[in-house]
């Protein structure tokens, strides 16, 4: 395995230089296998570090972007605040991969008026909400996420109904919602890519237990009980253009999603016939699941076509922040102008 | 308890008279009555006579009283007065507390339709036909009720002496050359002109003659200034959330920045302008912004400031550019949303958590807020900190006479910023929070930058120069102390104070802002009362030497602002301990404008004359 690892991949970087720093997460936090299939996927699609920015929140999820890309720019900004981080920083320059790590915390109380607006936007960027129904730093406490009647050490018994982020991204209309399991790591791998190559917001929640504070076998965020209760969708891959003729598929098992950029997502057919195109069976889809009690996970929902946020701005080809600042000063004649127009 | 002595009336303090005095318009919220009022402020212009406005409005959209004070002063004050020569009612609602405000012997305009008693004896009353003038007019109802306020135009023409033609100017450029609104409003006015040629025989000591000392100077607001002077600071990108009275700045932008900041080559935009979701988000686009290398910028008042603390916290502790302006409204709390005040100097100077101190440019006239929008810029990037341009409601919101704009006369300066061929050259060796040059301001990399030695990750937590995780206690100790340092490395830089000496003066006068144009009047009374100062106006925190200076070289030394507390007042006395006794606070707060009457008035009572 070691010597497949260190193989330079098409731009010449080895395995080892999309790493962070060592994690300081727990031992089998369900983060550390975000962050690998993270590093997995910008190995394989041939990302330069340099053309990709992390951002995040705070919380344990939010410490994640420290541990992936160590080539990359990075910003641990404020709690609940990496939507908008994120918005200016992207401007700054559109041809960056935005890269956002959020948890249930972050994304779903304090953040859940910018994780709504930002999906309102279709920022284009990844954004994935390592998910684990606790709040791990501050030692235990039940987030907004967190299902009716777990029961944790210090707290008792959690009263509230949760919120579902998949179910609020959607009602959103965020145009790229997905839901992937820490202990499915091929599935949130081809996720990853996908929402990568998806010109907008892509929103994957992903069940990432916490072996700490959340991990009892009967618990939704645990391993066991995703282990047990895991329906996949579909079996999912991301295929990039220049691959995409060597694929075959038989015909009426799969569905094609082709992204802007010519990429395309496999869905290959599992139990159900699903098809993740359409708001409103989505949203029934995961209410019958609910029902059933099952952890749904794949692409749930895709629009490649909604206009992104960058879209709605007639942005020139050059990067903003790159701008010679000739370009950023109006003319004295037209001061002249102004004052002539200031009665 | 200091003794209140009678004040004695100061020589020649009667202004009225030719080019000399105030006007009180009293209407109803959003019955078209800014029109008229503006349209009477801009012929005064047009007529060469320095003239400013101020909109006392309540926080509402229909209905509630509202007053538009004209001040037309020839000998150029702009301070609000505090009783008018002229006061025209139109509200019932405000009949009664209107003739309070009225001298004596003024003229008391009216709406003869208003039943309201009339409790003075000692006014020039003046009742308007106004239905019966509409009659003749015959406006379309749905415009029945905007046109009704040009009657008192039309009459005041009449009475002062205000031609039409800059009347008509005045109407096209507010309608933008719409024909048909410029002339059905003209036609009211001309009627209600006629109305008061035929039947009013009255001699005032009130009089407009031509003058020409406006031909060279605009008239505007300082939220547009600002908006102006931001725009040509290179401002790529701001983020923004409705709140009275900013609102108008970014709203300002939208306006001017599609004319003025699309590339001629491509005929792209150069910036981007967001409504976020609120104070939280917008601070939050500034801040990814600016460390992506945008010029970023938001426009906000007292309580969208308070959200914004945390992120202003972090840009100031990840060193992070971000302009922020601030218009100041009365708080505590929601407060008086639309009345000016000057009380958030504490809470923007100390915005954050721990020990912060941000660099502050205070604005005290409309020229200013074009110039800081420019400079605020070129210094936050240079500091690589968070700079708070501090306006206030009466500045920002009100018609201010000025020189025409000047063109910025310094290059845009984007500060220490490393691109590829930088790292280059230095082969890639730097710390993002290095101090290499010992000026404690330390080289930033955007993202975007393709190097591979570019790159560092940014945090609100303790770290090293490299910008390394740090909880060690000296890395903690010595990048605050360095950030302290670059920030007090300011005061050279920042805009310094504009000081007015009097021969002989041995005290002084310290104030900032918007109160500039009452002082001055203040100064002029105070001349003829025998006492004389030293004025200087602060234009940016933390002080320059030369106010310390000022401080230092007299005796004692008045603060003056529009806040409870005394809130400049004691940031001079931590700055200057020793001198701190002898700083006088002088400040007041009621929603209003200070004006030249009250300035005086404590001035005296102090000097104990």
């Amino acid at each position: 395995m070691a010597e497949k690892n260190d193989r330079l991949n098409e731009i010449g970087l080895s395995r080892s230089e999309y790493k962070g720093k060592p994690s300081t997460l727990c031992l089998g936090c369900g983060h550390n296998a975000i962050v690998a299939q993270v590093i997995a996927a910008c190995y394989e699609l041939n990302i330069p570090p340099e053309s990709l920015i992390k951002v995040s929140g705070i919380g344990c999820s939010s410490k994640a972007p420290t541990y992936f890309m160590e080539r990359s720019f990075g910003f641990n900004g404020l709690h609940g605040r990496m939507p908008s981080l994120a918005t200016g920083a992207l401007f700054g320059d559109t041809t960056l991969i935005g890269v956002g790590v959020s948890g249930d915390g972050d994304t779903a109380s304090i953040g859940m008026g910018q994780f709504k607006h930002v999906m309102r936007r279709n920022l284009p960027m990844l954004y994935i909400v390592a998910n684990n129904g606790v709040y791990g730093l501050t030692k235990g406490q039940f987030s907004a996420t967190a299902e009716e009647g777990l029961a944790l050490k210090k707290q008792g018994q959690n009263r509230y109904v949760p919120v579902d982020i998949v179910w609020e991204a959607i009602a959103g209309r965020a145009s790229f919602v997905a839901r992937s399991f820490s202990g499915d790591p091929q599935q949130l791998k081809a996720l990853i890519k996908a929402g990568i190559h998806h010109k907008g917001i892509a929103v994957i929640d992903v069940i990432s237990p916490c072996v700490t504070f959340n991990n009892e076998d009967e618990a939704f965020h645990s391993y066991a009980w995703g282990k047990s209760h895991e329906v996949a969708l579909h079996e999912l891959s991301f295929v990039p253009p220049v691959r995409a003729v060597k694929v075959q598929y038989a015909k009426g098992e799969t569905l094609e999603v082709p992204l802007y950029d010519g990429t395309h997502i496999i869905l290959k057919k599992l139990a159900q016939d699903y098809e993740p195109t359409h708001r409103a069976r989505a949203l029934q889809m995961l209410e019958e699941a609910n029902d059933r009690n099952e952890l749904i996970t794949g692409l749930i929902y895709i629009n490649p076509k909604q206009e992104s946020l960058f879209d709605l701005y007639n942005l020139p080809e050059m990067p903003l922040n790159r701008l010679p600042a000739e370009q950023l000063r109006p003319s004295r004649e037209s001061l002249d102008e102004i004052n002539q127009m200031m009665y | 308890m200091t003794e209140t002595k009678e004040i004695a009336q100061p020589p020649q303090r009667r202004l009225s008279g030719v080019n000399e005095f105030s006007i009180n318009i009293g209407t109803a919220n959003g019955s078209g009555s800014q029109t008229a009022n503006l349209t009477l402020l801009r012929a005064i212009f047009k007529m060469g006579i320095p003239v400013s406005g101020k909109n006392i409005f309540p926080s509402n959209i229909q209905g509630l009283p509202t007053w538009y004070k004209i001040r037309v002063s020839q000998a150029g004050y702009a301070g609000r007065r505090k009783e008018a020569d002229i006061v025209v009612a139109m509200n019932p609602d405000s009949f009664i507390e209107d003739q309070d405000d009225l001298v004596e012997g003024g003229l008391f305009l009216y709406d003869a339709d208003i039943k309201d008693p009339i409790n003075r004896e000692d006014m020039i009353l003046v009742g308007m036909p106004v239905k019966k003038i509409l009659r003749e007019a015959k406006p379309h109802k749905d415009l029945r009720k905007f046109v009704a306020n040009m009657v008192y135009v039309g009459v005041l023409a009449q009475l002062l002496g205000i031609e039409m033609d800059p009347i008509e100017q005045a109407l096209m450029f507010h309608f933008k050359g719409k024909k048909n609104p410029v002339e059905f409003n003209l036609k009211v006015i001309q009627l209600a002109a006629q109305w008061a040629a035929d039947n009013l025989d009255l001699v005032l000591p009130y009089r407009i003659e031509p003058r020409d000392l406006t031909d060279k100077a605009i008239l505007v607001d300082g939220n547009t200034a600002g908006a102006l002077g931001s725009i040509y600071g290179g401002m790529h990108f701001v983020s923004w959330y409705p709140i009275t009275p900013a609102t108008s700045l970014p709203e300002a932008m939208l306006t001017f920045a599609p004319k003025l900041r699309i590339d001629p080559g491509t005929g792209k935009q150069t910036y981007v302008i967001i409504q976020a979701e609120d104070e939280l988000a917008a601070l939050g686009m500034v801040v990814g912004a600016g460390w992506a290398g945008l010029r970023a910028m938001t426009a906000t008042s007292g309580p969208g400031l308070s959200l914004m603390t945390e992120y202003t916290s972090l840009a100031y502790f990840a060193e992070i550019p971000v302009v922020i302006w601030v218009i100041q409204r009365v708080g505590p709390s929601t407060g008086l949303p639309t009345r000016t005040a000057q009380g958030d100097i504490n809470l923007s100077y100390y915005l954050g958590q721990g020990d912060t101190e941000h660099i502050l440019l205070i604005p005290g006239t409309v020229g200013e807020c074009f110039e800081f929008g420019w400079q605020a810029f070129d210094l936050a990037e240079k500091y690589q900190t968070a700079v708070l341009v501090l306006s206030d409601l009466d500045l920002g919101k009100n018609q201010w006479m000025a020189e025409p704009f000047a063109y910025p006369d310094k290059p845009i300066e984007r500060g220490k910023v490393l691109w590829e061929a930088d790292l280059d050259k230095i082969k890639g060796d730097w710390g993002r929070y290095k101090d290499v040059d010992g000026d404690f301001i330390p080289y930033r990399t955007i993202p975007g930058n393709r190097h591979p030695d570019s790159a560092y990750f940014t945090r609100g937590t303790g770290h090293d120069d490299y910008a390394n995780y740090s909880e060690h206690p000296e890395d903690w100790e010595k990048n605050l102390e360095r950030i302290k340092k670059k920030i007090n490395s300011s005061r050279t830089e920042t805009p310094g104070p504009v000081i007015q000496k009097q021969k002989g003066a041995k005290n002084g006068l310290i104030a900032f802002g918007s109160t500039d144009a009452a002082i001055r009047e203040a100064l002029d009374y105070l001349k003829q009362d025998g006492v004389k100062l030293d004025y200087l106006r602060l234009r940016a925190l933390p002080p320059a030497q030369e106010v310390l200076d000022f401080i230092r070289k007299h005796e004692s030394v008045y603060v003056l602002e529009n806040n409870r507390d005394g809130q400049m007042h004691a940031i001079l006395s931590l700055e200057l301990p020793e001198k701190a006794a002898d700083l006088i606070s002088l400040a007041h707060i009621d929603g209003l404008p200070l004006n030249a009457e009250w300035i005086r008035e404590s001035i005296l009572q102090e000097e104990n004359l």
